[in-house]
């Protein structure tokens, strides 16, 4: 099943790209307060258990996807269809 | 040929101061070892490491985060856990960091430039293996080039690492935006050391400052030291 992990700098955490981009924002005239940028990852997992697939994602983003110290993720799942 | 201690310099896909390093090593009177990631054991008779500067495995995801799962680093890490003196230099910072070997972990920095400067970085603590020869307050001029050397670590690390002596280098003014301008911290037990500027740049006259020489003098004292292993 597929899953994207979505990967922030942590509330409070200097975040200099996201503070240039949303002064880039600014600059173009959008009424933009902040901007923050993050990174996502598409995975595709062999298993089509739910369960499974979520403990396998906060896994591997623990241990290599995202740097605790720093950043925060989320696990989101394609809707099934 | 060299009597002087061994070290072990690795190198990773990516690894560009890996030339430098054994160069500086050499020209100090150690006896450099190259060692490619792929190894799963240090050569024999290895009395130190350094993890060297460069953009391994293209600084993909984070900074480190994949040099970190490379083979070598498990022999680096049981290295380090014994007691050996390793060295990790503005990337090899960053993959010790990642390794957990090292506190805290490097942003990119806050302006957002690749920096290339020779700065004045002072000597915070003598506690570690590599300090036997610094000075508290010692000034050292040593370049750094890196996008990402903002290191961060939050208060409550931040207060402990200062009461156990483990910041080792401070930037003398602020340069790319550390948290109370770390350069360079050390493990609690205090034989791995990492720091962004560039030791291995900064020994010889010739080309520049020469601060680099009392950091990489300091893993040759530590490599010499008898550590159990």
């Amino acid at each position: 099943m597929k899953a994207t992990v979505l990967i922030r700098p942590k509330e409070g955490i200097l975040d200099p790209q996201g503070e240039a981009v949303g002064e880039a924002l600014r600059t173009l005239g959008y009424a933009v307060t902040s901007a923050r940028v993050g990174r996502l990852v598409d995975v595709d997992l062999e298993t089509d258990d739910p369960a499974e697939a979520e403990a396998a994602l906060a896994a591997m983003s623990r241990d290599l996807l995202a740097n605790p110290m720093i950043e925060s993720f989320t696990i989101e799942f394609e809707e099934r269809t | 040929m060299s009597d002087g201690p061994r070290i072990a310099v690795v190198t990773f896909p990516g690894t560009n101061d890996d030339d430098d390093a054994a160069l500086a090593l050499e020209l100090l009177g150690a006896e450099p070892v190259r060692v490619w990631h792929a190894e799963t054991a240090l050569p024999g008779g290895t009395a130190g490491v350094v993890l060297p500067g460069g953009f391994s495995y293209g600084d993909y995801l984070r900074c480190g985060a994949i040099a970190r799962f490379a083979p070598v680093m498990e022999p680096v890490g049981t290295f380090a856990a014994s007691g050996g003196p390793v060295l990790g230099i503005c990337n090899g910072f960053q993959i010790l960091c990642e390794a957990g070997l090292l506190p805290g972990v490097l942003r990119q920095n806050r302006q957002e430039q690749f920096i290339c400067a020779d700065v004045t970085i002072t000597v915070e603590s003598t506690s570690s293996a590599f300090a036997s020869a610094w000075e508290l307050g010692q000034e050292l001029v040593i370049p750094i080039k890196h996008g990402e050397g903002n290191w961060y670590g939050d208060a409550e690390l931040v207060a402990a690492l200062e009461a156990r002596g483990q910041i080792a280098f401070r930037y003398a003014e602020d340069v790319n935006g550390a948290v109370g301008r770390v350069a360079g911290v050390t493990n609690e037990a205090g034989n791995v050391l990492g720091l962004m500027p560039h030791p291995e740049h900064a020994v010889d006259s010739l080309l520049g400052p020469t601060g680099g020489v009392a950091v990489l003098e300091g893993l040759l004292d530590a490599a010499r030291l008898p550590v159990a292993r």
